[in-house]
Parts: C-alpha cells; structure tokens; sequence
C-alpha cells in the first residue's frame, strides 16, 4: 500500500496530493487508513465529510468519478440517518455495497504491490538484446532544397478550394413596418395591388415582409387578398369593419 | 554437456525472447519433449553452478537467458540495456484486475477501480500486456480482455499460477464471482 505522507499540514488538517490517487476508492481508502477506523463499521458521515473537503481542496470536485462517488457517500449518510424500527430484521446496512468494493479495491491494491516488486525484480534482470519498448524518437530532419519546398508548397495550395465567401448583413424583416404602410394605404383606397404593397424596386427583404404582414393582415379580417389564378397579380381589398365577424 | 544440451543453449543464444519446450523440440525431430526437457536441466545446472554471468530462467512459458541480478547496477550505469519503463499504480491496478478476472470486460474493469480504464487499458495494450481475447455475451457483445505472454515476461513469471492466490492476501474477500448473467 503506498502511503501517502502528508506534505504539509492546512487548515483542514490533510494535505494530500491529489496525482497519488488512481480514482476515488483510493482516496477513501486513504482517509479510512489515516483515521485508522474499521473498514467494515465505516463511520459514515465522518469519512463522507472529510472526502467532500479533499475534493474540494484538490479541485477534484470537477471529475466525475469523484462526484459521484461523493453523492453515494453522502446518499449512504442520509440513508443511515433513517429511523428503523427495533429488532427489525430485514434491515440492510445501506454501507454494505460500498464495504464490499472497498475490500475489494483494497485486495487490489495488495496485488499492485505484489506486482510492482515482481516487475522490479525482473527489471535487475537483461535479457538477449533486450529492448523495452521503441523509443519514440523524434521525426528525422527533412533533407530538402529550396525548389522541394516551393514544389511541395504550391501541391498544397492546389488542393485549397477556392474560398467562398458570404457577406453576412443584418438585415431583419420589418413586418411591423410593412403593416403600418399596408393600412395606411388602404386606409385611403379600398383596392391595392401588389405592386402598391411592396413599393418600387422592392428588396427581397421588403417583398418577404410585406407579403408576411398581408397574410397577418388577411388572418385579423383586415383586409381580403384574392388571385385569380397561380401567378396571376395579387388583389387586395379592403374589408370593412362591418363585415368581419 | 549432452550435444542436444548445446543446441538447446545455441538456440536460446539466438533468441531475443523466453523460448518456449515446444519450439526448442523443433530443433532436433529426433529428439523428444522430454529429452528437451532434460537438456533445459542440464543446461541450467550447468549455468547455476558454474562461473558464469547469466543465468537460464524459466519465464513466461518458456526459457531464456537473463543476466545474474549482481550485474544489474553496472549495466544499467553503463547503458549497455535500458530497464523497462515502470508501470503507473493506474497500469498495475487494471492488470491486476484483469489477470485475476480474465477475461474481462472494460465495465467491470472501471467498476473495481471506480473510474474510467479506457485509456489505460489501450497503452497496456499497446504495450502488448493485455489483449481482447473474446466477446462477452452481454449487451453490446463487450470485448473482453486477457494478459498475454508478455505480460509473464515484465513479472519474471513462469504462467499465472504464479501469482499470489487471492486467499493468501491479507484481505479477506469473496471469490471472483461465478459466471452469471448481469
């Protein structure tokens, strides 16, 4: 088991480094051997609020592994502070499931130690051209000349596509405009055509807001469009107030 | 020596890596698994009782010669040969998982350590300790994973039997749990 020296002493009165730890087992394991407690009789809310203080001091709170493991501690905690009746048989310790992979991830970390000697102890020993792994040695300098790299340089620009560009300008549909201008046109005749509602050499944006405020128009009972066929030239009439239901 | 005990020791001369009786009894048709077997004993006999530097091992399911342990400081001062690069405690926990529960799924794998073990497992297998073996029968067919030869080979040991036996651990613990369906 590596023990894990405390390097300083903080307020909280643990200082541990969090690389040490291989995942959130290890860190309760750790704090149950440093209070010395019994594994299998966890004080709970004990080891529940030291583990969320680590891992809040180590910043550790940003791993998952480590906050779901604190959620389950502090889950077990609250389960454990439930009334239960006397001579209540069926009662389950609510810390058996979490005993039971601490024993196990501690079995673990007895079999880490076994392994780790044996691999140093082999480690004293060479074989034939013993070669642990291929270095990873670092790229060989390129041997080239000035027309290499302007050869190569053009190939890549070759292949770049010729950028197309989009102008991006705002310009939001003004349906609120578009209806302010349709009623005061119909306010002083009772027939429009289209070409009334869009205006001289209207821009697409001026066309789509005035055909959207036409249709909303036409829904309140505003006014009435009517075409005589597809693509024929659209006619608007004004509907009187009398009218509309 | 027996003249099959030389070819034996030229053989494993040759050999980077543990030879294993199999391969050696290809060497001489004539000669048997048990006649290897004998030449192996001479061989190493004659190793450990003379004067000399290395040593004949048994390792990984094979045989190899290895320097004697007294010379490791001075070889490896001298940069004749590299030792291999120490495992993580993260690298020796999923290995030991894994040998111990092989073949094994990377969930429980992640369930015993309680975190990930994706990308420790993938440099272990890059490393050629561990490798898929099988498919396991649950959701999704999950690869299971083993340890190979070579894993043998970093431990100095002869097969997996020997590994410690999980009752002679201190911590008392329920077997691995029979094969059922989760």
């Amino acid at each position: 088991m590596t023990a894990l020296p405390p390097t300083a002493q903080d307020q909280a009165g643990f200082v541990v480094e969090l690389e040490q730890f291989s995942g959130p087992l290890d860190l309760l394991l750790h704090l149950i051997q440093e209070d010395e407690v019994d594994i299998t009789d966890l004080p709970i809310a004990k080891i529940a609020d030291q583990f969320l203080a680590v891992i809040n001091e180590l910043r550790l709170n940003q791993a998952a592994d480590y906050l779901e493991m604190a959620a389950r501690l502090l889950r077990i905690k609250a389960q454990m502070l439930l009334p239960r009746r006397l001579g209540d048989d069926e009662w389950e310790d609510p810390r058996a499931e979490l005993v039971r992979r601490l024993l196990e991830y501690q079995q673990i970390r007895e079999l880490v130690e076994w392994l780790g000697a044996a691999a140093a102890r082999r480690a004293e020993q060479f074989g034939r051209g013993f070669s642990p792994e291929p270095p990873t040695a670092p790229p060989a300098p390129l041997v080239i000349d000035l027309n290499d790299l302007l050869a190569a340089a053009e190939r890549v620009i070759a292949l770049i596509p010729e950028p197309v560009l989009h102008r991006v300008v705002p310009r939001p549909l003004d349906v609120e405009g578009a209806t302010a201008r349709i009623e005061a046109l119909l306010a002083e005749r009772a027939a429009l055509g289209w070409g009334d509602v869009v205006g001289e050499r209207p821009t697409i944006v001026d066309v789509l807001s005035a055909f959207i405020a036409l249709l909303e128009l036409a829904k309140r009972g505003a006014l009435r469009v009517h075409q005589e066929g597809p693509f024929a030239p659209i006619q608007i009439r004004r509907e009187s107030p009398r009218e509309t239901r | 020596m027996s003249p099959l005990a030389k070819l034996v020791e030229a053989a494993l001369f040759a050999s980077a890596r543990p030879v294993t009786v199999e391969e050696l009894v290809t060497l001489d048709p004539q000669a048997g698994t048990a006649a290897v077997r004998a030449a192996l004993v001479e061989l190493r006999d004659a190793f450990a009782t003379g004067d000399h530097g290395v040593e004949l091992i048994e390792i990984a399911q094979g045989w190899q010669f290895l320097t004697r342990r007294e010379y490791a400081e001075a070889i490896d001062r001298a940069q004749f040969a590299l030792r291999p690069r120490r495992l993580s405690p993260a690298a020796l926990e999923t290995l030991a998982i894994i040998a111990y529960r092989q073949p094994v799924g990377r969930l429980e794998v992640d369930e015993i350590r309680g975190v990930d073990s994706g990308a420790v497992i993938e440099k272990l297998s890059e490393r050629g300790l561990v490798e898929i073996v099988t498919r396991g029968e649950g959701l999704g067919r999950p690869l299971l994973y083993g340890t190979t030869p070579q894993f043998l080979e970093i431990l100095g040991l002869k097969d997996l039997d020997e590994l410690p036996r999980l009752e002679e651990l201190s911590v008392a613990l329920r077997p691995p749990a029979p094969a059922e369906p989760e």
